[in-house]
């Protein structure tokens, strides 16, 4: 047998790019310093001024940004089409929710110790689960913990019996409606159809000020970024190309050595965890959340984004979600009638010209320009 | 007691320890006897049989798929696996890696191992490698992705997140990208590789699992003749190492690779011998060219 000449083997990727970094540099500054001096100390008039309404605007896309990101985890990568994360997202938001009631103190319109919906239930005191209510730093954890505990129980059972594709969306579906129809009722005690809302203070400040909401956007950036930066140190590790790996043949996987359970179970709770987060920050910022938050439209709506941007790609689902929801918003107000049309056209239009969504476009017109610059040079 | 005592005392001792440590005899330097310790996850191998299947039995809503089915395969052993479409052999396969339990009968890895007690990850960590009969490797990743993955080494989550090639595993990498020629590859995509690239690549990660046993259904299937040569050639030098389950058609290449050739026939075996024997053999006959 002739020796082996020397083979250059693919050195491990790096978490980001020499672009990448100034890219995300530049995120960073944007979010931090370029938008609170725009909104707070440009003048009102002037052309530079962002105004209060595009604060809340972009914060919420943010929050939706994250969750784009979290499916793009568990569908991109792992091949696994969750249509229930708005549910993780609607628990984290009402954990913090919660929260937020208990602050609201005396000045409810009932003057009472308990939220209003309790003292119009006749309630006498707090239930069993609203115990944890009053303190920040248990909200804290709860957010992460409420959205990944029955996110692991309900990932266990359902990767355990093998249940994949169509079936394994169906039931997540199932599940956040009948998540819905529990927060409906009055008895359960997150106050029926109505919600929260009405809130008036986050840590004794006052939440109806521009310095608070400004706080909360810059907030919701930089949880953005820095989940950005954990979900590409988790695919571009060795785990996240089991995960690929899982989604492409899974039975090779398990021929490999690897049980895919502990693997789908991980990435599956770290992605219900995060859409938990973008709940909490997102409640503060619209100031209401409702079982409205659960229905079977939202879920499929994230999926939506996801596609949109480019699945599998991290970036893409980040884009997808402020083209999906900045058209929302602008459709909404000038031709209100048309945005179901739009959404509708907008899904076929990805599934059948863009598989590989907006990104996967941009990377395909770059490779085309490479090539007839190439093909140029003799 | 003196030095002079006790140095003849060592003597003695290592008069009588020496036969052992040479390490000459079949159970690998131990003691061959019946107070032997087994260790788990070990394969023993003292009984001179890697695999052992006895009257497996599974049926598929009333088919018999398998029928008493009872065959075994030495250490190092190259065995070759014939038989009509149905016959089972793929089923057997299955049954072996776990994939399809069987409603009656004992598949051993050696002595001591119980394969029905173990599932798919757990018989591919204990060394047994497989190759299924349409090439499956993932397509998304690089060859030298799928080649890592397929590495031998702890495979949990942690550890897969904090995984980092050694130069030890690096060296190994390179020579198995040899072996499969696919060194100029390395960072093309699985999935643009050609049908016989893809089933080297299979046969790559198979490797890359270091399995004491491999089980290779229909390795050269769609390969040209120079590839299949190649495959040939392969095999004979893997044989030895390690122990190989080739089920194949394409009798020329059994020809060339095979000492002992197994005929299956609606889920037991119906002739067992070299090829020219089982060619030969009147049953046989009739199975492939029907009554």
């Amino acid at each position: 047998m002739t020796t082996p000449s020397p083979i250059q083997l693919p050195a491990p990727a790096p978490l980001l790019t020499r672009s990448g970094w100034s890219a995300f540099i530049v995120a960073l500054i944007v979010v931090c310093a370029v938008a609170p001096v725009l909104n707070l100390w440009v003048p009102a008039g002037s052309m530079f001024y962002l105004s209060d309404y595009a604060v809340a605007l972009l914060g919420k896309i943010m929050c939706y940004a994250i969750c784009a990101l979290a499916m793009d985890l568990i569908w991109g990568y792992t091949g696994i089409l969750s249509l229930g994360h708005g549910l993780f997202f609607a628990l984290g938001g009402y954990v913090m929710g919660m929260y937020l009631m208990r602050q609201i103190g005396r000045d409810g319109n009932y003057k009472s110790d308990l939220p209003d919906f309790m003292v119009f239930l006749d309630w006498k005191e707090l239930p069993w689960h609203w115990a944890l209510s009053d303190s920040f730093v248990a909200t804290l954890i709860l957010i992460v913990a409420v959205p990944g505990l029955i996110a692991f129980v309900f990932g266990y059972f359902a990767f355990r019996s093998r249940i994949k594709g169509v079936y394994f969306s169906i039931i997540t579906q199932a599940m956040t409606y009948a998540a819905m129809l529990l927060f409906f009722r009055n008895e359960t005690g997150f106050g029926g159809n109505n919600g929260f809302t009405d809130f008036k203070r986050i840590l004794g400040m006052p939440l109806a000020t521009q310095n608070m909401r400004m706080t909360l956007f810059v907030l919701t950036g930089v949880t953005l970024l820095v989940f950005f930066l954990l979900a590409r140190w988790l695919v571009r590790s060795k785990f996240g190309r089991v995960l690929q790996a899982v989604r492409d043949a899974e039975t090779r996987v398990m021929f490999s050595g690897y049980s895919p359970l502990p693997y789908k179970l991980t990435i599956w709770t770290i992605s219900a965890m995060m859409c938990g987060v973008a709940g909490a920050l997102y409640v503060p910022q619209v100031g209401i959340i409702n079982p409205g938050e659960m229905s079977a439209a939202n879920s499929i709506e994230i999926a939506v984004w996801a596609a949109v941007g480019g699945r599998a790609t991290l970036i893409g689902p980040i884009v997808g979600a402020f083209i999906v929801n900045g058209a929302k918003s602008w459709l909404t107000v000038t031709a209100p009638e048309f945005w179901l049309y739009f959404l509708g056209a907008l899904f076929i239009a990805v599934t059948l010209f863009l598989p590989d969504g907006v990104v996967g476009l941009v990377k395909k017109l770059k490779k085309n320009n490479n090539k007839k610059t190439e093909g140029a040079a003799p | 007691m003196t030095p002079d005592l006790m140095d003849e005392g060592a003597r003695r001792i290592q008069a009588r320890l020496a036969p052992a440590a040479l390490g000459q005899t079949e159970s690998g330097g131990r003691t061959a006897g019946f107070s032997r310790i087994a260790t788990p996850g070990e394969v023993d191998i003292t009984h001179g049989r890697i695999l052992y299947l006895e009257d497996v039995n599974v049926s598929f809503d009333g088919f018999k798929a398998i029928n008493n089915l009872s065959l075994d395969i030495a250490p190092g052993e190259l065995r070759c696996i014939i038989g009509p479409n149905g016959a089972g052999k793929t089923t057997m396969m299955d049954i072996i890696t776990g994939k399809t339990r069987p409603d009656s009968g004992t598949v051993y890895f050696g002595s001591t191992i119980d394969l029905l007690r173990h599932n798919e990850p757990e018989i591919a960590s204990l060394g047994i490698g497989r190759k299924f009969q349409k090439p499956t490797v993932f397509e998304q990743l690089s060859v030298f992705e799928n080649l890592e993955l397929a590495l031998k080494t702890h495979k949990g989550v942690t550890s897969s997140m904090f995984f980092r090639l050694d130069s030890a595993q690096s060296d190994r990498l390179a020579e198995i990208l040899h072996t499969i020629h696919l060194a100029d590859s390395v960072a093309r995509m699985a999935g643009n590789l050609s049908h016989g690239q893809k089933q080297w690549l299979e046969i790559g990660m198979l490797l890359m699992q270091d399995p004491k046993l491999l089980l290779l259904d229909e390795p050269v299937a769609g390969m040209t003749d120079e590839e299949t040569a190649r495959t040939a050639e392969l095999f004979l030098t893997l044989k030895g190492k390690h122990s190989l389950m080739v089920v194949e058609h394409d009798m020329s290449f059994i020809r060339t690779i095979s000492e002992i050739v197994t005929v299956l026939c609606d889920g037991s075996v119906l002739a067992q011998g070299t090829l020219d024997q089982v060619q030969a053999d009147e049953r046989v006959i009739e199975v492939y060219l029907g009554r």
